[in-house]
């Protein structure tokens, strides 16, 4: 029986993925499940596709999701959720930042931004959340919480006591912003 | 206590807790944080040197000194540092030595993906191979008292699947050991050939000890399964083979060289079919078949790239042991984003210029080669570190002429291997431009120090090399030094020397905008906009290739879309707004 949990985050490099990775694994840690996360490092600063996989439960061997056996996707920008869809299981679920980054290339010949990704990705499947997180993030003042809310919604897809998260990302964010985060953290998880 | 380590952080915390004195590196992806986070511990002397063949001797001479001792590389790395890696084995490793080499399937930062475990047979050294984080911590303690036990250095080989993925880790306490000094022995410590040839017998032997070793050693574990399928497997592949095979038979070979062949020839002979699943070579296939050991591999399983549950799932139903797998899911056609240059980037009004100059360009490793990839289009060869010199120089050799041939090469790539390099050309005489950017760190690898940034790994303030004065040192009379946020400047003094048959050093100023991070603020300007009364759509800017710069939705009359600059990217460097042919790009003052 596999009871393993697989959770893919995907975005741009800058974003943020790599720290909401980090996080989710040190909750899964906490939690008492055995954790192992993958992501390939070097090109993060400069603009590239960024996959992070983090699996957790009682004993994980492989830190690769396989293709079609992902849980939950959590994209931080539209284009990168079409990318990965096909990463999703069947009865898997994808939270997907309402957030479009335009690579250079886009300005060349031949090389268009998708029309309509999240249209593209709810051909896939049916359970698409979208989340307005950077306008949530300026209604609480301060846009750099867009990770925080997205991990909120997150966390609603996973069975892991909130405490645990709360705990996890007071320890992780910057001092002073710990009650702010809480609070965007809240708000993710207000979303449906 | 628990922690979720990468396995690079791993290897450090098991530096730390098995007693390790000196540390030694030079950054490359992706080996590069094992030195990073070994320098949090005070307990441990650590350095970044040059080179990896420098790092390689300064951590030999603390172990001959009996420093527990690792030195850290990328797997091209250990080419650089073959010399002194081979000779080791004839001398031996006293104090405890490991050799980190962080091999890089799929090549996701390298320039090729050759396998290092082959060194390890090369040079007669054993070889671990740590399939998750726990190991990596673990076999570092493995690897010092096999190295101390058997006096021979150890290959420590990783992937980069092993050195970046995280896993959770049991942590200890650190254990103290003594340095008992530098014991003089000629006959061991200086390699004569008459020295040489009486080791050589010693290493041999050496490695017939470490043959028996191999046979008890936990390092090489079985796993029984309940199926007749056997698998012998090492490194990540093991993951890959549980995952996939959990009711197979496993020999997991922690220890890679030598191979255990009677461990081996007893788990064969207690299954019905035996695989060998490992990433890139045939290297433990090759010697089982040598010993007339019957098994299955890299028919199944392609050399090329790495391993992923996936592929090592079709490669067992392609041998007939699974069903196949159902088609993978259908993957999206979306643009890709290839990796460019930071706003703000120095090297951008380097390659912008040398393109417009149509120049030949013989370029390096760094940051600096994404100068090649369109619009920037500047850049012909590159080959390895330091190359970009030499290689110019033969150019002009064979021509009879250095006239339009410009070798580009980075601040820490010429201090590496690129010195020798300008001192050869100067020597024997060819007609090229060199040009040294010089950002003042090792930026590709995330913001590394070396001896022109004027500070050590500690952080403390070390002499920061003058590298004008050093290519005059070598013997380069004409050294020019050019701003990159000025194009002109840039051009002109590009042409200039461009059009001589004589050896020229252009050094470019500019440090990098994102390391260390105090230039983030440090070198920010009034940023950008455009106008777009003025922009004509014709995207001239287009062709600095800045992440800054995007398309609007405004439209000018010809339906063209016009440009506008992302002001959270922007960092107000100024080369688009020099490109723009009606000023349209305008300071925000």
């Amino acid at each position: 029986m596999n009871t393993t949990h697989n959770v893919l985050i995907v975005g741009v490099g800058g974003q943020g993925v790599l720290l909401a990775s980090e996080v989710l694994s040190s909750v899964s840690m906490e939690a008492g499940f055995d954790t192992k996360k993958s992501e390939v490092h070097g090109m993060a600063q400069r603009g590239g596709v960024v996959s992070s996989h983090v699996r957790f439960g009682e004993k994980v061997y492989s830190a690769l999701i396989k293709e079609g056996e992902a849980d939950v996707i959590l994209a931080f920008e539209q284009a990168e959720a079409q990318r990965w869809i096909h990463f999703l299981r069947p009865e898997g679920s994808i939270i997907i930042n309402k957030y479009k980054l335009f690579p250079p290339i886009a300005s060349m010949k031949g090389f268009d931004y998708p029309e309509d990704p999240i249209g593209a990705v709810k051909k896939r499947t049916a359970n698409v959340t979208v989340v307005e997180a950077v306008k949530l993030a300026n209604g609480l003042g301060n846009s750099r919480l867009v990770n925080t809310i997205l991990l909120g919604v997150l966390s609603l897809r996973l069975d892991i006591p909130t405490q645990i998260w709360e705990k996890v990302i007071s320890e992780r964010v910057p001092k002073g912003t710990e009650k702010l985060n809480i609070t965007a953290f809240q708000e993710g998880r207000s979303q449906q | 206590m628990k922690a979720i380590l990468s396995g690079n952080e791993a290897v450090a915390r098991g530096c730390y807790e098995y007693g390790l004195h000196v540390a030694t590196a030079y950054p490359g992806t992706p080996s590069t944080e094992i030195l990073e986070n070994i320098s949090q511990y005070s307990e441990i002397y650590s350095e970044w040197s040059p080179n990896e063949k420098v790092a390689f001797e300064v951590a030999m001479g603390a172990t001959f000194e009996g420093a527990r001792t690792l030195v850290a590389m990328k797997h091209v790395g250990l080419n650089v540092a073959a010399d002194p890696f081979v000779s080791m084995s004839f001398i031996g490793a006293p104090g405890g030595f490991i050799v980190v080499s962080a091999d890089d399937p799929g090549m996701h930062s390298s320039q090729n993906e050759q396998d290092n475990r082959y060194y390890a047979k090369f040079a007669a050294y054993p070889c671990l191979d740590p399939s998750d984080s726990q190991e990596a911590k673990d076999f570092v303690g493995s690897a010092l008292d096999i190295s101390v036990r058997f006096d021979t250095p150890v290959l420590f080989r990783m992937t980069t699947r092993i050195c970046h993925a995280k896993g959770v880790v049991e942590l200890g306490e650190r254990k103290e050991y003594e340095i008992r000094g530098f014991e003089s022995d000629i006959r061991k410590f200086v390699v004569l050939p008459s020295h040489g040839r009486l080791r050589h017998p010693m290493v041999v032997e050496r490695l017939n000890k470490l043959r028996e070793f191999a046979e008890t050693t936990d390092l090489n574990t079985i796993e029984k399964g309940s199926s007749g399928i056997g698998v012998i497997t090492n490194g990540v592949a093991y993951q890959y083979v549980k995952e996939i095979m959990p009711e197979a038979s496993v020999l997991k070979l922690g220890m890679c060289y030598p191979l255990p062949l009677q461990k081996i020839r007893s788990f064969a002979g207690g299954v019905e079919r035996l695989f060998v699943v490992e990433e890139l070579e045939p290297f433990i296939e090759e010697q089982l078949r040598a010993e007339g050991i019957a098994c299955e591999g890299k028919r199944y399983w392609s050399n090329l790239g790495e391993l992923n549950p996936e592929i090592v799932e079709a490669g067992f139903a392609a041998a007939g042991i699974l069903k196949s797998a159902p088609a993978a899911p259908q993957k999206e056609e979306v643009i890709p984003r290839p990796p460019v240059f930071c706003p703000g980037c120095p090297h951008r009004g380097l390659y912008y210029s040398l393109n417009k100059l149509k120049a030949l360009v013989t370029t390096d490793i760094g940051c600096y080669t994404l100068g090649v990839l369109p619009p920037l289009s500047a850049g012909h060869t590159c080959v390895e570190m330091g190359a970009s010199i030499g290689v110019a120089a033969g150019m002009a050799k064979t021509r009879g002429d250095g006239r339009g041939i410009v070798a580009t090469i980075g601040d820490s790539t010429f201090l590496h291997s690129g010195m020798t390099g300008l001192l050869n050309t100067v020597s024997n005489g060819a007609g090229i431009t060199v040009v040294i950017a010089d950002n003042r760190i090792t930026a590709m690898t995330g913001g590394q120090q070396h001896p022109g940034s004027g500070k050590t790994l500690a952080g403390n303030p070390g002499i920061q090399v003058d590298l004008p004065a050093v290519c005059r040192a070598l013997g380069a009379n004409n050294i020019r030094e050019v701003d990159t946020y000025n194009l002109e400047e840039v051009q002109t003094v590009l042409r200039e020397e461009m059009d001589k048959d004589e050896l020229s050093v252009v050094i470019t100023t500019r440090p990098c905008v994102l390391y260390p991070s105090e230039n983030r603020k440090k070198y920010k300007e009034p940023i950008f906009q455009v106008d777009p009364e003025k922009c004509i759509g014709c995207k001239a800017c287009f062709k600095v290739s800045c992440p800054a710069i995007g398309e609007s939705d405004e439209k000018t009359a010809k339906g063209l879309p016009k440009t506008y600059i992302d002001e959270l990217l922007c960092t107000g460097c100024s080369v688009c707004s020099q490109v723009c042919p009606t000023g349209a790009i305008q300071r925000i003052e």
